[in-house]
């Protein structure tokens, strides 16, 4: 049975017809053809899926597609304006990545991070990039990146 | 990975989804889905259907009026984490909501959704026990309200009829000398509880403690009442050392959980530990 859904994606109208099991992640890279959100661990533990959903940070693979209907979703793909958005561009110039799979997730929930506390303390990243997992940088070099990033904004 | 097939409901009000929860025995109530959607993907649940209240707008909001706070089922972690009216008149919700998962999970997932998975190792059921809340439910056969202490009934097993959904949680407004705390030891990969400890304790003008509440997510099968260790320190001066004998002589968990992350016998010591660090906490904000 499939049922009708029409989203915003990254500014742009999205509809489509999908199955109520399809995962908004799914959705986002096979039927959008946005491969940035990446797919990690698939058990709502890594957060690599991050996206912006009404903009909050969620787990697109732990959301239906269906249950995104009506609502506005960014992705990485959606952040850069021309220029790279601060944090896409802190994260570039502090090496906050190495392997680059957890980079889309880790800056959306940057981005939410810094939305809701423009000027986080260092505990305060660490402890708000927790539903996030990196395996190479050993997250100091992350931890910088948004740190800049905020100064950047904040300035 | 997928979960299997099912049929997709999104009704607009709780009457209509109660109706579709009837006429469909194996369907699952779809709040957040941050408990249903992982086990659905895992296939350890497969409902035939699934009705998504999320957007019923009667489940939604957070006021207080005659003492009571009054929370939909569909409010988020975040939402009350964040709200200065749950803040004030139930600090113990609030941060034991801020505890559960991380902040993706806490923008999505819902009380109305973590009371009835009644999982043990979260953090709100001890803290709905702790606060003596009263939880509202409609089926077909109308609305009807069960006291926190009889909604956990066994592990991931509620009071709640199959055609029945939970509406509202309702607590009363804490009151003047009244302190709260939750003193959580997670699991450090999975963020859930190996023991949540919730405390209440309420003090009299001369600072004796008028009465006092501990309970616990993540020992035993469904959350603990522990209501020895209450009533032992009533009357009591809450001195450190009134806290540390009533949690050692009046605290036992019979049927603590045993498992590859923690031992029963660890689980109990370490409910010892959290009960008391989460009662002196409550005496200082108290």
């Amino acid at each position: 049975m499939g049922i009708s859904i029409e989203l915003e994606v990254n500014g742009a109208s999205v509809s489509d017809e999908v199955e109520p099991r399809l995962l908004l992640a799914h959705f986002l890279r096979e039927n959008a053809g946005l491969t940035g959100t990446k797919i990690g661990c698939d058990t709502s533990q890594c957060g690599s899926c991050t996206i912006l959903l009404d903009g909050k940070a969620v787990k697109s693979c732990t959301v239906l597609a269906v249950q995104a209907d009506g609502s506005a979703v960014t992705t990485i793909e959606g952040l850069a304006n021309g220029d790279y958005h601060p944090v896409q561009q802190a994260f570039w110039d502090n090496h906050g990545l190495q392997c680059g799979f957890c980079t889309p997730g880790m800056i959306i929930s940057c981005v939410d991070l810094l939305s809701t506390n423009p000027q986080p303390s260092e505990d305060e990243i660490r402890h708000g990039l927790e539903g996030n997992l990196c395996r190479c940088t050993g997250y100091h070099n992350i931890v910088r990146a948004v740190q800049d990033a905020a100064e950047t904004m904040n300035g | 990975m997928y979960p299997s097939k099912f049929d997709y409901h999104r009704p607009s009000s709780v009457q209509e989804a109660v109706q579709i929860l009837s006429a469909n025995p194996d369907a699952k109530v779809l709040a957040g889905g941050h408990s249903l959607i992982p086990v659905m993907k895992l296939r350890l649940a497969t409902p035939s259907a699934l009705v998504d209240i999320g957007r019923i707008d009667a489940l939604q909001g957070i006021s207080r009026s005659n003492g009571s706070l009054r929370i939909g089922a569909c409010v988020t972690y975040d939402e009350i984490a964040n709200s200065s009216t749950v803040q004030e008149a139930a600090p113990l919700l609030a941060e034991a909501a801020g505890q559960i998962g991380d902040r993706q999970v806490r923008y999505r997932g819902t009380i109305g959704g973590n009371l009835s998975h009644a999982d043990p190792a979260s953090d709100l059921p001890a803290a709905a026990l702790a606060l003596g809340a009263t939880l509202h439910v409609t089926g077909t056969g109308g609305s009807r309200s069960i006291s926190a202490t009889s909604f956990f009934v066994d592990l991931m097993m509620t009071a709640l009829q199959a055609d029945e959904i939970l509406t509202e949680v309702e607590i009363p407004a804490a009151g003047a000398g009244t302190g709260s705390a939750y003193a959580k030891w997670e699991h450090p990969a999975s963020g859930y509880a190996l023991c949540g400890a919730a405390a209440v304790v309420t003090r009299n003008a001369d600072g004796s403690c008028a009465s006092a509440r501990l309970c616990f997510n993540g020992v035993s099968s469904t959350a603990v009442d522990a209501s020895a260790v209450g009533a032992s320190l009533a009357g009591s001066d809450l001195s450190d050392g009134a806290i540390e004998s009533a949690v050692n002589d009046n605290l036992s968990i019979p049927d603590a959980t045993g498992d590859m992350f923690a031992s029963a016998g660890y689980r109990q010591e370490l409910a010892k530990v959290m009960g008391a660090s989460a009662l002196r906490t409550a005496r200082d904000r108290a």
